[in-house]
């Protein structure tokens, strides 16, 4: 009893210290490496290879603030949370900002005191099918049993989807991927769902891939962004415009190929400024001129981070669709370097 | 024999003769086929069965384990030589083999520590295990846990040094004065250690050098089978003075000491383990600034000792209560003290009863070692279910990195239930 109440009188005393300590970015420099929260491994999005070194579409924007803001790209410590303690990592300071496909809802911007600083992927709850069930719309499936991810929003949101076209459905609840993988496989479920660019991620593991088939209704918005801690905007600011630089580069062309020509002789006032030829934006956000280059010199590009980690020159085989730029007739749209 | 007898006995054989073998029905195999297998209608069914099911289980998998590729570099390779025949990828074994023992992040040219470190635990822990062995060897098992400390997380070596020499101070203040009085040399030494820690933190930090002989490896950097096995070792051996200690506490007559122990006890063994798992990774970061964190690997052994002390003192209360009374009684009437009476009479025996209990607790907590992966820390199991399962070569390899993984732990703790058999036919502890 007493000793929780000791604890709980240091709780307090931790969270208002951390509050207080302003200035990540300063932190960050001092440190000189950026500790960045990632997933303890997710297909495409962050893992570490056979030498150890993480690879992936989150890890990317890990190593793109790094190096803008300490000009390498690989002073980040990566720290893997799982789902359960990414939030209190990011909150109790342990990371300085957190990268790991997590959904922008409101209860999380607010409630638990962070901020997510963009969009990186617009993800969908999608429906998985064996083609020899010969459906083509997830509007036909009245009765089928479906394997779902207990506790998981993707639940809620079958349930929804299913009363609202009137439709009966029979849940296998499933504890992983890797569980639900093997039921499915097994016949023990007539249609997998979870997040469409999951759902990609497993077909691609599968022995044949072209037996089964992805019913195109998206049944939720689910925009995967990386997030900040609350009440830290010069951070926040960093973070937000290295991840718009990345957008913004494949909007106007440059890739990881021709920045440095780019940035010697480009006539275009917004690449110039966005490389830091003209005007003081690095500046303003407390870093050199240089910061966006050198972001997209070692990540690349938007677009080149897509194709490489996820795109459809890999297993996983992801198309752009809603990640398209906002002129392709996508949703990614950044605000003027200006 | 006579000629008399010569025409009225026909024939008289002179030697024995040669032992026929048994019938063919009633030794060797067939009449062991016959009393085991097939001794009834009903056996016999019972036989046909279980071979039959064998057969399905061997003539699957054993096609499945033999035919395995172990050098392809990626699942699709496999199966585009298998081309839809069914045999393992033991590929990812090969390729990932140093990420599955230590785990991701060990720089890969150190991995000579912990295998040095894994060779002194066997020399360390033989002494302990099989106590024909000479006495003095146990020297080497005090100094192990220091070198091994060294060796896996490198470092200036004046830290371990300081830790030994704390020890060795504490141990000479006890052995002053615990012929007075036990309490005295124990405290004593304990403050004497404490002092001797405090001046050695003051010290180290300027004798030692700037780069340093071995190169530290932080914490977080451990990983796969490897940290089983330290988290195994270190908090089994934490455990068993702890649990000690515990036991004799809820046995105590003071009744503040009594319900300490007893409130820790029953608490612990109320609460899950993974509870307590992720009350040290999550809970307590609230509690220390960023900078100032206590390892997470020294956390989550003051969690699983705890844990396991709890545990391990209910069994070593059991073995307590195991002892004839007269035993305590003759302790008392030979004027032997609290602390003498303990330590020369009573726990050696309680102790011996306890050993089964005890070593069931020790493979259970060896095996429970796999939930720090629920933690984000990458033991074996965390190794395979995140990076590896998640990297894109690999992702879909189940039967062969679980498989994997059973057999390194089935080996490990089935080496320690046969020593523990082995053990109580040495100390014969059914007799009493």
């Amino acid at each position: 009893m007493k000793k929780s109440i000791i604890l709980g009188a240091l709780t307090v005393a931790g969270l208002s210290a951390g509050a207080a300590a302003a200035g990540t970015i300063d932190d960050v420099k001092a440190r000189g490496t950026l500790n960045c929260g990632v997933t303890t491994g997710l297909v495409g999005f962050a893992a570490p290879d056979a030498n150890g070194e993480w690879q992936g579409f989150d890890v990317a924007v890990c190593r793109a603030v790094a190096a803008a803001v300490l000009g390498d790209a690989t002073a980040v410590e990566f720290v893997p949370t799982t789902g359960k303690t990414r939030f209190t990592a990011l909150a109790s300071g342990e990371i300085d900002m957190l990268a790991r496909n997590t959904t922008w809802t409101l209860s999380r911007d607010v409630d638990l005191k962070f901020d997510f600083i963009g969009v990186n992927y617009y993800d969908g709850q999608g429906f998985m099918v064996p083609k020899e069930l010969g459906v083509s719309s997830a509007k036909e499936l009245d009765g089928a049993t479906v394997c779902i991810q207990t506790g998981t929003t993707t639940e809620l949101n079958l349930a929804d989807f299913f009363r609202a076209n009137n439709i009966s459905y029979e849940p296998v609840p499933i504890e992983t991927n890797a569980e639900a993988q093997q039921q499915y496989l097994a016949g023990a479920c007539d249609v997998y769902t979870t997040d469409a660019s999951g759902l990609a991620a497993t077909r691609a593991t599968f022995e044949d891939p072209s037996a089964h088939a992805l019913l195109p209704e998206i049944v939720s918005k689910e925009p995967l962004g990386p997030l900040v801690r609350h009440g830290d905007n010069e951070w926040g600011d960093v973070v937000r415009w290295t991840l718009n630089a990345l957008i913004t580069a494949e909007e106007l062309g440059v890739s990881s190929a021709n920045v440095a020509e780019m940035a010697t002789s480009t006539t275009n006032p917004e690449v110039a400024r966005l490389l830091g030829t003209e005007g003081t934006l690095g500046e303003m956000l407390g870093l050199d001129a240089d910061w966006a280059k050198r972001a997209i010199e070692t990540q690349g590009n938007y677009g080149e981070i897509f194709a490489k980690n996820i795109g459809e020159e890999t297993p996983i085989g992801l198309a752009r669709g809603l990640n398209a730029q906002w002129t392709d007739g996508g949703l990614l749209y950044s605000p003027p370097f200006r | 024999m006579s000629d008399t007898h010569e025409h009225s006995i026909p024939f008289v054989r002179e030697t024995e003769l040669p032992q026929q073998p048994a019938p063919s029905n009633a030794a060797g195999p067939v009449k062991w086929m016959r009393d085991n297998l097939f001794a009834t209608w009903a056996n016999a069914l019972l036989t046909v069965a279980a071979a039959y099911i064998l057969f399905l289980i061997f003539s699957s998998t054993l096609p499945w384990i033999f035919g395995g590729l172990w050098t392809t570099s990626s699942l699709a390779e496999c199966r585009e030589i298998l081309q839809g025949t069914s045999a393992a990828c033991f590929s990812v074994l090969t390729e990932r083999w140093n990420q599955l023992i230590f785990g991701f992040k060990y720089p890969p040219e150190y991995y000579w520590r912990p295998t040095v470190a894994l060779v002194l635990m066997f020399v360390a822990l033989a002494p302990v295990l099989f106590f024909d062995l000479p006495r003095k060897l146990l020297i080497l098992t005090a100094l192990f846990p220091f070198a091994a400390y060294w060796l896996i997380w490198g470092g200036t070596i004046w830290i371990p040094i300081m830790a030994l020499v704390g020890f060795i101070v504490g141990y000479f203040v006890y052995a002053r004065f615990v012929a007075q009085n036990f309490a005295l040399g124990f405290f004593g030494g304990v403050a004497a250690a404490m002092v001797t820690w405090y001046i050695g933190g003051l010290i180290v930090p300027m004798i030692a050098p700037a780069v340093p002989a071995l190169e530290a490896v932080p914490s977080r950097d451990l990983g796969g089978f490897m940290l089983n096995m330290m988290l195994g070792l270190t908090c089994v051996s934490l455990s068993i003075p702890l649990g000690i200690a515990l036991a004799l506490g809820r046995q105590s007559s003071m009744p503040l000491i009594k319900w300490i122990c007893v409130v820790f006890i029953e608490f612990i063994r109320g609460v899950p383990l993974i509870t307590l798992l992720f009350v040290a990774s999550v809970m307590l970061a609230y509690f220390f600034p960023p900078e100032a964190t206590v390892d997470l690997f020294l956390r989550v052994v003051i969690m699983i000792t705890m844990f396991s002390a709890a545990y391990i003192a209910e069994v070593i209360r059991g073995g307590l209560a195991a002892l004839p009374k007269g035993q305590y009684e003759a302790a008392d009437s030979l004027g032997l003290d609290y602390a003498q009476a303990m330590r020369l009479i009573i726990l050696p025996q309680a102790l011996k009863i306890s050993i089964p209990g005890i070593v069931n607790i020790a493979v259970g907590l060896f095996k429970d070692t796999t939930l720090v992966s629920v933690i984000s820390m990458f033991d074996l199991v965390g190794m395979i279910r995140g990076p590896i399962l998640a990297s894109t070569d690999w992702n879909g390899v189940y039967w062969e990195l679980l498989g994997f993984a059973a057999v390194l732990f089935f080996v490990v703790c089935y080496g320690i239930s046969q020593y523990s058999q082995w053990l109580e036919r040495r100390l014969a502890t059914d007799h009493r």
